[in-house]
């Protein structure tokens, strides 16, 4: 209410008891919001603060030194990480896409209404557990851990995300431009993929960049799936590191140099997270500038 | 049924295919929508195929140890991998007792913010103030984790504990030895952590709330604060409920902050500085060091409880805050 922003007015009605609830209700509001913001500006000034100091050339280029020795670096991590999120993202990303477009385009039905909730009913499931369901299906059958496993429990993370907000984004491309091209004659796929999804590019691509940053953090999938590894890998059916599990490695050890390169890690893992977000955003935007608008 | 439909042609089979103008690529432009509403088609059910999957998974590989202990599994005290032996009551305890306590401490913080946001603040301040809230479910849990075992266990440790327990001890919830780590740790950091979901989802259905009620309670004389409590809050009831459920699904499946300071021993303490485990950080820890098929088989039950309890959780929130949201009246769920 603006204009209740100022003091109110001294009405006799408004005894003093409850002019004193209402400020009591006001100053207990504000001190929420204080108490939440407290651990965010803390946890951003630690990041920063312990991270800039422990980042250094080594700690980008080198793989990790032995349990207790002083140096080297996470690079095996960081390249690990771009390989899993790759797998994950070339398999979650179309698949996520696909039923998007099939639930705005095709499923205003009772099959379309099961797969929404069954996207939600997958939104919910723990982390974890999509760990153990990746671990069945890939490392079991494979009999050992592997990059791939890693990707596809990311992946399966990503698509019910990538789903919802693909519907959400194409329901909001106005009928008449269906209607206008069907009327030109364009067949419907093409009118689905040319006219629907290419005006909702920056919002489907929003909702990929959203499902990508909640995955790129994620450890507790990958604990038992892509595993970790102490050397360079670029194979996709073997062990590899990733940031965020090199991150939680270094944290619980017991060694003050790997507690830097922890907080060195976390500082890199959201510069990534954030960076990756701001390009493809910019490149988006600048795309549909040229192309469609 | 499904949205406009070309203008020229036939429908061939029901909605999904249609035939083009002949004038345009005559009979191809038939064949192809039709492959491509297939490969949509197939998208879909890979969605409803992952669910399958996971359920199948987890059902199938946790047979083992469901033959072997029963409901006994649930209730039995003892985990000890040696003599094959497993029972998942601690890790149970553990993953209700700090989400309840972390319930316990962010609703009053999330339903404060919400309330201060929409109700309360300068317009200029809301939008800042909902992106700083979002920006805390964007932080990685793994970097919760870090921060709370190099800063907020620390701090617990030195200040908080020996506080409480000077105050409290008598209560025998705060007693015992000032570790840090533990139950207590595990329950703030998760309050954190849930804190932006509960009050993001709070704020849409406070937004909800008519104008008119607002304005009919200050008509009546009413303070803001009697505005918020009669007009606003309670209203919104069946939604913030849900919101609040829907952290506390969250809290259940968390799994990297919590593991890093709960201290990871299967005990059943009723101090909150003793140390704790949960469902999830017991799969985190020994899921893939487990040897032996029995252990595999009773992790994967947990697992599989742990995905039961989840997705019953999520479904009763999404169902309160959807009846509030569209309009329901919220007596019938009072």
């Amino acid at each position: 209410m603006p204009d209740r922003t100022t003091s109110p007015p001294r009405i006799p009605e408004i005894s003093l008891w409850r002019r004193a609830k209402d400020h009591a209700a006001s100053a207990f509001a504000a001190l929420t919001v204080v108490l939440v913001l407290t651990p965010l500006v803390a946890i951003f000034a630690y990041l920063v603060v312990k991270g800039i100091g422990s980042i250094n050339l080594a700690f980008l280029t080198q793989t990790p030194k032995p349990p207790g020795e002083i140096g080297g670096g996470m690079a095996n991590a960081i390249a690990g990480s771009v390989l899993i999120l790759g797998i994950a993202s070339l398999v979650g990303v179309p698949l996520g896409i696909g039923s998007g477009i099939y639930l705005a385009e095709y499923g205003r039905n009772r099959f379309g209404n099961t797969i929404r909730f069954v996207a939600d009913v997958l939104n919910g499931v723990p982390s974890i557990v999509i760990g153990i369901v990746a671990y069945a299906m890939v490392v079991l059958r494979q009999k050992h851990f592997s990059a791939l496993a890693g990707g596809v429990a990311l992946a399966i993370m990503m698509v019910p995300t990538i789903t919802r907000t693909t519907e959400e984004m194409l329901l909001l491309v106005p009928t008449q431009l269906r209607e206008a091209a069907y009327g030109l004659g364009v067949p419907r796929w093409r009118t689905t993929l040319s006219i629907v999804l290419r005006t909702a590019t920056s919002g489907v691509i929003t909702g990929v960049m959203l499902a990508f940053a909640r995955v790129a953090g994620e450890t507790a999938p990958l604990l038992f799936t892509a595993f970790g590894n102490q050397f360079w890998n670029w194979k996709v059916d073997q062990p590899t590191a990733a940031l965020p599990l090199q991150i939680f490695t270094y944290a619980i050890s017991p060694y003050d140099d790997w507690h830097r390169q922890s907080w060195a890690g976390a500082l890199v893992l959201i510069i990534l997270i954030v960076g990756a977000v701001a390009a493809v955003r910019i490149a988006v935007r600048r795309n549909t500038l040229g192309g469609v608008a | 049924m499904t949205g406009p439909q070309p203008v020229a042609g036939t429908g061939v089979k029901s909605s999904s295919t249609a035939r083009v103008s002949p004038l345009l690529h005559a009979g191809d432009g038939a064949l192809r929508d039709r492959l491509f509403s297939w490969l949509i088609l197939g998208c879909a059910l890979a969605v409803l195929a992952i669910l399958v999957l996971i359920v199948y998974e987890l059902l199938i590989r946790s047979q083992l140890s469901w033959h072997a202990f029963g409901w006994k599994f649930f209730v039995a005290h003892d985990w000890d991998p040696v003599n094959n032996q497993f029972g998942a009551m601690p890790f149970i305890y553990g993953t209700l007792v700090s989400s309840l306590l972390a319930l316990i401490l962010a609703v009053p913080l999330a339903v404060g913010v919400s309330v201060f946001t929409t109700e309360m603040c300068p317009k200029s301040l809301r939008g800042p103030l909902s992106f700083t809230t979002e920006l805390l479910a964007a932080i990685p849990s793994v970097i919760y984790g870090l921060w709370a075992i190099f800063v907020l266990v620390p701090i617990l440790r030195v200040y908080v504990q020996p506080f409480l327990a000077k105050t409290l001890g008598w209560t025998g919830l705060f007693e015992g030895p000032p570790y840090g780590i533990g139950m207590l740790a595990a329950g703030i950091i998760l309050a954190i952590m849930i804190v932006p979901i509960i009050s993001s989802i709070t704020r849409e259905v406070l937004a909800v709330v008519p104008q008119q009620q607002r304005e009919a309670v200050l008509a009546l004389g009413a303070t803001r604060w009697e505005m918020i409590r009669m007009g606003v809050l309670r209203n919104a009831r069946a939604g913030i409920v849900g919101a609040v459920i829907l952290g506390l699904g969250r809290a259940l499946g968390e799994t990297m902050a919590v593991t890093m300071v709960i201290g990871n021993r299967p005990e059943v303490a009723k101090s909150l500085f003793a140390p704790g485990y949960t469902m999830a950080s017991v799969l985190a820890n020994e899921f893939s060091e487990a040897t032996g098929d029995l252990y595999l088989s009773a992790l994967i039950e947990i697992g599989l409880a742990l995905f039961i309890v989840t997705i019953l959780v999520n479904a009763l929130a999404r169902f309160m805050v959807w009846s509030v949201t569209r309009g329901m009246p919220t007596k019938s769920h009072a």
